[in-house]
């Protein structure tokens, strides 16, 4: 196999892998690592190098668009960008040291968790119950609805930004946005609306990402040659991913196809790390 | 002072926007010539990724610029590369001036903690 062939493969799988990140909310990152460390056989370590900047790539685009809707909380994000980030580059030290087959199986089970997680029902939600430390961080907001400016409260802070350290932890650990988790912890701890949680957390991983992107950088985890065809391919697809839920309406099986497709993938990744193939 | 004068949200939404699209489409455009150029160079030899081997030519600064000068395709990826890593950072650096402007000390605060954790990590590694 030639360098050509190999960065073609590289760019397809990328591609592809996009696609089914932004269709199933899962972000990119999370497919790509599987596909370059199962079928590609590269090693783990630079798969997630590639991976994270393959997700301030794809973050950095979207939240590009979302800020200027005005929907993402900009105090909120920048707040718990300090858990994010102290998470994530420990988890970037961390993962000098973790063997390859283990970060394979850890990556397989969050795999499996947040796959199921995105089909979970989203329910809006608007808290106007006042938070003494959210009114101190100035962390409540408004976002342009439907019907006017919604506004809204957030509770329980300390409770979101000790998720958040666990998300920046597994980012920097797995090379992935852990957005499915940052969601988690607004929505269901902090109450924040679905709307804004979404645009907050994909305004977070970019960030996050860099935090870890810059320890994997000196470590020489992140090549050129298998980087760029996975940032291009990512970008790309995730583009294509956006303009088909927009058009589409019927997304619902195309979602649940995805999901299993994720499934397989992370049971061979958890596989193959047990048997130690990775 | 004037109200109509103070800098916004909205104005700070607008200018984080912009940043975020051009430093997404500069950095990539950066490595789409870089890996043209690679293909170009390299397309009909083996690939080795296989083994992790360090290559200090793609890790330090001056490697990657005597590798831009020569016309190396990873160079000039790499080069997009760390610019795309630097376009969150470039995000908050300019978060922080927006808060300045608004006068919300707090978030400055904020806004350089964070930018303060992502550059003591950079400073972990081997390059210094």
């Amino acid at each position: 196999m030639s360098v050509l062939i190999f960065t073609l493969i590289i760019l397809v799988g990328s591609c592809f892998a996009g696609l089914v990140g932004s269709l199933t909310g899962l972000g990119g990152g999370f497919i790509i690592i599987p596909l370059l460390t199962i079928i590609l056989r590269v090693d783990i370590h630079y798969a997630i190098g590639a991976s994270l900047v393959s997700i301030i790539a794809t973050s950095s685009g979207s939240a590009a668009a979302y800020v200027k809707e005005g929907i993402t909380n900009m105090r909120l994000g920048m707040f718990l960008e300090i858990a994010t980030t102290v998470g994530a580059v420990c988890g970037a030290m961390l993962a000098m040291f973790i063997p390859t087959h283990f970060l394979a199986v850890i990556l397989g089970s969050i795999l499996i968790f947040s796959a199921l997680l995105s089909l979970r029902k989203k329910a809006q939600q608007i808290v106007e119950h006042k938070s003494a430390l959210a009114e101190k961080l100035e962390l409540n907001g408004s976002y342009p609805g439907a019907d006017g400016i919604v506004n809204y409260s957030v509770s329980n802070v300390g409770g979101g930004f000790v998720v958040m350290l666990f998300a920046g932890l597994l980012s920097g650990l797995l090379g992935i946005g852990s957005g499915a988790l940052k969601v988690l912890a607004m929505d269901s701890i902090m109450k924040v609306p679905f709307k804004v949680s979404t645009t907050t957390s994909n305004f977070m991983i970019g960030v996050t990402g860099a935090a870890s992107a810059v320890v994997y950088l000196q470590r020489g985890y992140i090549d050129p040659a298998i980087s760029m065809p996975v940032v291009i391919g990512v970008l790309a697809g995730a583009m294509a991913g956006s303009k088909i839920l927009v058009n589409a309406k019927s997304s619902g099986w195309l979602r649940w196809f995805f999901v299993v497709v994720v499934l397989v993938l992370a049971s061979q990744l958890i596989y193959n790390g047990i048997i130690g193939k990775i | 002072m004037a109200a109509k004068t103070r800098f916004k949200d909205a104005d700070m939404q607008a200018v984080i926007g912009w940043v975020l699209r051009i430093g997404v489409i500069v950095s990539v455009s950066i490595v789409l010539i870089g890996g043209i150029v690679y293909l170009y160079r390299h397309g009909g030899e083996a690939p080795d990724h296989k083994h992790f081997i360090t290559q200090p030519g793609f890790v330090q600064l001056g490697g990657i610029i005597q590798g831009i000068i020569d016309l190396h395709g990873r160079s000039i990826i790499q080069a997009g590369i760390i610019l795309l890593i630097a376009t969150p950072i470039l995000r908050i650096i300019f978060s922080a001036i927006s808060f300045a402007l608004e006068r919300d000390r707090l978030y400055v605060v904020i806004s350089l903690l964070v930018l303060l954790i992502i550059f003591l990590s950079s400073m972990s590694g081997h390059i210094g």
